[in-house]
């Protein structure tokens, strides 16, 4: 096979567990000229902001931002669905010099008297930033003039990385915060952070607590409604999953209201266990909380695990590489896999911080290939020489794991299937299974060649 | 007739993307080729992922990925940078370097910096790097496309080489024709050439992304993909005995086939996007017209029994009432097919402003005008259902991205072109030349036939 050159710039920030000891550099833009599998600051904001389902979601900027995002993420609604729509200003060439700020007035008022929002996102793509209009006074007009909450998000995709758009949605958040009265909330409850409901999994998520009897004031941002937001002072402690986009609203809240919080995964029977244990022990005075975790956690297991031990008998032995956006989640899944009896043999993030690729480090097997913000060159490389049976990634890696002849599983935000919770460790699981075990595979090229 | 509607500044449901991705989507059918777009990276992952939904291949698109310094000093050195490193990365034949609104912006002179880069290198080293300017708000994808495909004819063949061709012949025995095909699928680029070859000619098309967007498995990982444009053919292109361009929207401005006319005289046949009867039979007889030769009987055949089909099933669609939209010449093609199998167009939709659209389905169908069809330019999607709703239509025929129109109408879809996101198989859709023809008007007759079948009472069995 031809060798795969690894550009001089990009060796630190990929790692072999065993082989080499230098820290993985990252949390650094992606090099000039690379197809990095990262996106933008936009996306970042956009990923989490959206699921916001009674809010208008304004893209300011040229056509292509607003275009390539529409309704891509299966992030659902019990109710409105503003989140499915997506909105523009369409700049064309005489805003681009004469300025936007008239139009973005304009698309909001319109939009705002068409479909009555209870807020209203407007998103500064890359060139707002550059034509220099003032979104923050046009907001703070339009806001006084229409009576609801329209805020600014500073997302020009240039200014930072996918991380820093999380950021701006978490003040963007932050500021729709302590909007409604408080009352009425019970001592035992939460607001899940970090949760988009995707296929409907804060609905599960929400389900367990529940039943454990713990109120949930608000997710944000799965389901989203903008007065929930608006209560979600008045809960008693902060759940964060998906750190890498929330924590950082987790510690707003912490500083302003005195909210403590705490960081967990939904992914996995284990971590899907300790979310629930570790909010029963936060509120240890109430004792029923941890009875009834117990009994829950104990009735869910039994519910999936003869159907797991069923497809981990084949599963064992298999590899898996991953491909994710950020660190937490890869832990997860790591403990997921091995649950089906599955090997690890690369980890890939696009957004870990150092002190997440050490714990990963710690985490993997000898021989796991661990990468920074990899590119489809560097991510085959590894695949091929570890001889990986499955992929787990976003819609743009499917494309080269399955051209390399080995199965493939959507752990993105574009799926379609919950995969949280304990239904969803079934359910994941079964995508598993669905693709490692599919026959296609035996008429692969690759595996034609090694007579497998 | 033009739409009356309330007009909003804002864009709901886009029925456009924006330029650099059609000029990526151009780069990519050249062999050996990386597109790279100049501007930050989220521009080139989202146009990569909507791309990869609808071809289901990988798609490589390099970004100089500017930074906030980037933007406020310039992007010389990101696209220097980003040459050097895709140089010795993927070791390509060709670089397709497609500006974006940043770039554009904040006013990066490419030619210069890319004269620049040149003259410190040894040329012999370089591939070929072809420019495109796309700033996103000013025309769509369709025009990121064409002015990619004219920049690659215009940069690798200078006027300075005239000399050099004499418009004869240099293949030996078969002539040479240029093809234009427009932002088809993968299958009708193979269609098409099929059809070329059957007449004993040699066809260059540019470009030629049949094979690199809907190839085979790997043994082993590929840089590039296979297939596309050889750079050598393209080098041909001033020595054939003609070009044909589909597009007559496209006919109507610049283009590649034009380039070639005027530097080396070039005969230039301006095709419509040859879909139905009507527009294929011309785009036939311009290759009866360069070969002198009859059309094949394989083909003649193929048309006969797609005009068998259209009787037998011409009561199905006749009168049907249909919702077109999409690029611009693409509607042109769809409503000609349409209107020769009797289905009236009561929308022919855009989400492009080239002020054409009219006059070419006037040049289409004379009794265009009769026929009360609306006509919208610059239109999105809550627009077009907004019309919908009142026109009542039996059918609609676009791309996936209708398909919310289609299900609050509750009105059957027909999908086509680009891009195919929520169904199996986008790259071989059929739409052109006779076997297209004939692939679209099943589908269009058993949707309308599937239709009726399920609304019916009793649920027939026999039709
Ligand atoms: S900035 Fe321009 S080029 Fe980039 S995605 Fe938006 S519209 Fe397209
Ligand atoms: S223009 Fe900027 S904000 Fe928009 S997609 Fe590109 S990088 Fe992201």
């Amino acid at each position: 096979m031809e060798a795969i050159n690894i550009l001089e710039e990009r060796k630190k920030s990929i790692f072999e567990k065993g082989k080499e000891n230098h820290e993985l550099s990252c949390d650094k833009v992606s090099l000039a000229g690379s197809v990095s599998q990262r996106a933008c600051v936009f996306c970042g904001s956009r990923v989490v902001l959206y699921p916001i389902a009674d809010a208008i979601h304004l893209v300011h900027g040229p056509i292509g931002c607003a275009a390539y995002t529409w309704d891509i993420r299966g992030a659902l609604s019990s109710g409105p669905e503003l989140h499915r729509l997506s909105f523009s200003t369409d700049l064309s060439e005489t805003d681009i010099i004469y300025g936007g700020e008239k139009k973005l007035e304009a698309a909001l008022d319109e939009l705002i008297d068409e479909y009555k929002p209870k807020a209203a996102f407007v998103y500064s793509t890359c060139i707002v930033g550059i034509i220099g209009d003032d979104v923050e006074s046009v907001c703070k007009k339009v806001s006084q003039k229409k009576g609801i909450p329209v805020i600014p998000v500073h997302s020009e995709g240039f200014k930072g990385t996918k991380k820093d758009g999380y950021k701006a949605a978490c003040h963007a958040l932050f500021k729709l915060t302590d909007r409604e009265p408080a009352q009425g909330i019970s001592k035992c409850s939460i607001n899940i952070l970090g949760e988009f409901n995707i296929g409907g999994e804060a609905w599960i998520i929400k389900d367990y607590y529940k039943r454990i009897g713990v109120e949930v004031v608000s997710v944000m941002t799965g389901d989203g409604r903008v007065d929930e937001i608006g209560r979600s002072h008045g809960a008693a402690l902060n759940v964060v999953q998906c750190s890498g986009s929330m924590t950082y609203l987790a510690k707003l809240m912490e500083e302003k209201y005195g909210i403590p919080y705490i960081r967990v995964s939904y992914f996995g029977i284990e971590d899907m266990s300790a979310a629930l244990y570790d909010v029963a022990a936060f509120f240890k005075d109430n004792l029923k909380i941890m009875d009834k975790t117990k009994t829950l956690v104990r009735e869910e297991i039994n519910k999936i695990y003869p159907a797991l031990l069923e497809m981990r008998k084949d599963l064992t032995g298999k590899k898996a590489a991953l491909y994710v956006g950020g660190t937490f989640k890869a832990f997860s899944l790591i403990k997921a896999l091995r649950h089906l009896g599955m090997d690890v043999v690369l980890v890939g993030t696009q957004t870990g911080s150092p002190e997440d690729y050490k714990l990963l480090k710690e985490l993997c097997d000898e021989g796991t290939i661990i990468l920074d913000d990899a590119n489809p060159l560097e991510l085959s490389k590894y695949i091929i020489e570890k001889g990986a049976d499955l992929f787990i990634g976003g819609v743009k890696e499917r494309p080269i794991a399955y051209k390399l002849g080995l199965g493939f599983c959507d752990h993105n935000h574009e799926r379609k299937i919950p995969l949280a919770g304990y239904s969803g460790m079934l359910n994941f699981a079964k995508e598993v299974y669905d693709t490692v075990m599919s026959p296609v595979w035996k008429l692969t090229p690759r595996m034609e060649k090694n007579g497998r | 007739m033009a739409v009356d509607i309330k007009k909003y500044s804002v864009t709901r449901n886009a029925c456009k993307l924006c330029t650099p991705l059609g000029a990526a989507l151009a780069f990519s059918g050249i062999e050996n080729s990386v597109p790279l777009l100049h501007g930050s990276q989220g521009c080139s992952t989202y146009i990569r992922r909507y791309m990869i939904s609808h071809f289901k291949e990988p798609v490589d698109i390099a970004s100089t990925n500017f930074s906030e310094e980037t933007a406020i000093f310039g992007g010389g050195l990101n696209l220097k940078r980003a040459l050097d490193n895709i140089i010795t990365q993927y070791k390509p034949g060709m670089i397709g370097v497609a500006t974006t609104c940043l770039s554009e912006t904040i006013g990066d002179d490419v030619p210069m910096i890319l004269r620049d880069y040149k003259a410190g290198k040894k040329l012999e080293d370089l591939p070929a790097i072809v420019h495109v300017s796309t700033p996103s708000y000013r025309g769509t994808h369709a025009d990121g496309f064409h002015n990619a495909v004219r920049a690659i004819v215009d940069t690798l063949l200078p006027v300075s080489e005239d000399s050099r061709y004499t418009g004869e012949d240099t293949t030996g025995s078969s002539k040479l024709v240029n093809i234009f095909p427009e932002m088809v699928s993968p299958e009708d680029m193979r269609y098409m050439k099929e059809i070329i070859s059957s007449f004993g000619l040699k066809g260059i098309m540019l470009p030629d992304y049949s094979e690199r967007l809907e190839g085979a498995l790997w043994f082993e990982f590929k840089r590039i993909q296979e297939g596309g444009t050889k750079l050598s053919d393209i080098r041909k292109m001033p020595s054939a005995s003609g070009s044909l361009e589909f597009g007559r929207i496209l006919a109507k401005g610049e283009s590649a086939g034009r380039v070639l006319k005027e530097r080396f005289n070039v005969p230039l046949y301006n095709l419509g996007l040859p879909i139905g009867v009507n527009e294929t039979d011309r785009f036939i007889s311009a290759l009866n017209e360069i070969t002198g030769v009859e059309t094949p009987d394989a083909i003649k055949k193929e048309r006969d029994r797609l005009i068998d089909s259209y009787v037998d099933g011409h009561k199905y669609v006749s009168q049907a009432r249909a919702i077109v939209y999409g690029e611009e010449d693409l509607v042109a093609g769809i409503v000609s097919f349409l209107t020769e199998i009797g289905i009236k167009p009561v929308l022919c939709a855009s989400g492009a402003k080239s002020g054409l659209l009219e006059s070419v389905l006037k040049d289409i169908n004379p009794d265009f005008d009769k026929s009360n069809a609306l006509i919208m330019s610059g239109a999105d999607f809550v627009e077009i259902e907004e019309i919908a709703g009142r026109l009542k239509p039996d059918i609609i025929i676009g791309h996936s991205k209708g398909y919310s129109v289609a299900r609050k109408l509750n009105i059957p879809i027909v999908r086509v072109g680009f891009p195919i996101h929520d169904r199996f198989g986008g790259s071989r859709i059929l739409h052109l030349g006779y076997r297209g023809a004939q692939q679209l008007f099943d589908r269009i007759v058993n949707t309308i036939m599937e239709n009726r079948q399920e609304a019916s009472d009793v649920g027939w069995s026999y039709i």
